[in-house]
């Protein structure tokens, strides 16, 4: 199938199941590793890379189309600096977000916006976009993906965090495969699970 | 300071970067990218030669510019010299080897968020000399890809039995392990050379601990 006729909802969960970004792309495993030790932090974490990604996705589908396609404002095809481009709309939009979240909310500063920082550096969200491109999806089925994908790898890291929570209460590793080892063991455990929602659906 | 001190610093850098404090299996840096592309041991190979020359030019070029960068905007001057560098890269692999650069997709364009290469400019270019710096970001790539090369090695003959897209002989008949291919193999490949890495060096401290006594 074309991937152009996919309906958005079709996108939406197979970004959160069978196309996972971070077990079967392998994008924001940095983060993943580092902050999955707590369910706190990691629900924390997630939640903001759901909102991130989602706006950032679709605004960078708005600055591909409109002002680096040769069919767009400046008629010039400038589609080879898109690295720049992302990466200066994913920084500028965390920054104001960071400087919104911290006027309007303590609370939600405190809960999500410690986090943003981290977010610039995090190539799920960079990834989202170039998938984006790469996949030729509309408007309305990159707003789908990035928020599926988002979905996917707050499920996908709150998951993580529950088990190696209870492992490190109960379980006895290995010492050389504590810490980075064993968290890569058990993502490899849960790519496995995911594996076997392929052949559901396929969108690339 | 003299030039040729800068560069002992910088291959002691380098020294570091290859095994006691490499990048992928110690530091648990740019695990992305390690995981994703080494299914396959050609396209491992080009993702490493993009990443070598990234982080070694753009060490150089942070750490020159260094003086000149206000520390609020440090960062962002940061990831445009290396989003720069990656430009160059996808545009030599379109021109060179376009089916490469068409499997790796969209990895090639996440190196500029690869934590490898934030990471040395970070911690080592925006406060040391160029020369030290160029040395410490070529240590950093070629740790990065001796980890990464291990893997695919094992990885792309047990899941595909070949090895360089070359078929071999002794596999022929062999079982495929699909599992190898695909995403959680990548995870387990990834693991076990970590565990084999870490219990090698301790041994190697056990071993050393008993020939002082």
């Amino acid at each position: 199938m074309n991937p152009a006729d996919l309906h958005p909802l079709v996108i939406l969960f197979a970004a959160i199941t069978t196309d996972n970004i971070l077990l079967a792309r392998f994008l924001g495993m940095c983060p993943f590793l580092g902050v999955s030790g707590q369910l706190r932090s990691s629900l924390g974490l997630g939640a903001a890379v759901i909102f991130v990604m989602t706006c950032t996705s679709v605004l960078n589908w708005l600055v591909y189309h409109y002002l680096l396609h040769p069919d767009g404002v400046f008629g010039i095809d400038l589609t080879y600096l898109r690295y720049i481009a992302f990466i200066i709309v994913i920084a500028a939009f965390v920054q104001i977000v960071e400087m919104v979240v911290e006027r309007v909310s303590m609370l939600l500063y405190l809960t999500l916006g410690i986090f943003l920082p981290l977010i610039t550096v995090n190539c799920a969200i960079l990834g989202a976009s170039l998938f984006m491109v790469t996949r030729e999806y509309t408007l309305v089925q990159t707003a789908a993906f990035g928020l599926g994908s988002g979905v996917g790898w707050a499920v996908a890291i709150a998951a993580m965090a529950g088990i190696r929570e209870k492992l490190a209460r109960h379980g006895k590793v290995i010492p050389q495969l504590e810490g980075a080892g064993i968290a890569l063991v058990i993502a490899g455990i849960m790519a496995l699970a995911f594996v076997g929602f392929s052949g559901v659906i396929r969108i690339n | 300071m003299s030039a040729g001190s800068q560069a002992n610093e910088g291959w002691a850098a380098l020294r570091r970067m290859l095994w006691s404090e490499n990048p992928v299996f110690v530091q648990i840096l740019g695990i992305c990218s390690a995981l994703a592309v080494t299914n396959l041991v050609r396209n491992t190979l080009v993702m490493c030669g993009g990443l070598v020359f990234t982080t070694t030019l753009s060490g150089l070029t942070v750490s020159v510019l260094r003086a000149y960068t206000p520390r609020r905007v440090r960062m962002m001057v940061q990831i445009l010299t290396i989003a720069a560098y990656v430009i160059l890269v996808k545009v030599v692999l379109d021109a060179y080897v376009p089916e490469v650069s068409d499997a790796l997709g969209a990895y090639v364009g996440l190196i500029i968020t690869n934590c490898i290469v934030m990471g040395r400019a970070e911690a080592f270019a925006a406060a040391n000399r160029p020369v030290a710096s160029l040395l410490d970001g070529l240590g950093a790539g070629l740790g990065y890809s001796i980890v990464l090369l291990a893997i695919a090695c094992v990885r792309e003959p047990l899941g595909l039995g070949t090895f360089f897209d070359v078929p071999i002989p002794a596999l022929a008949d062999a079982t495929r392990w699909n599992v190898m291919v695909i995403a959680p193999g990548g995870f387990f490949g990834l693991a076990v050379f970590m565990w084999a890495a870490r219990s090698l060096n301790d041994w190697r401290t056990r071993r050393r601990a008993a020939g002082e006594e």
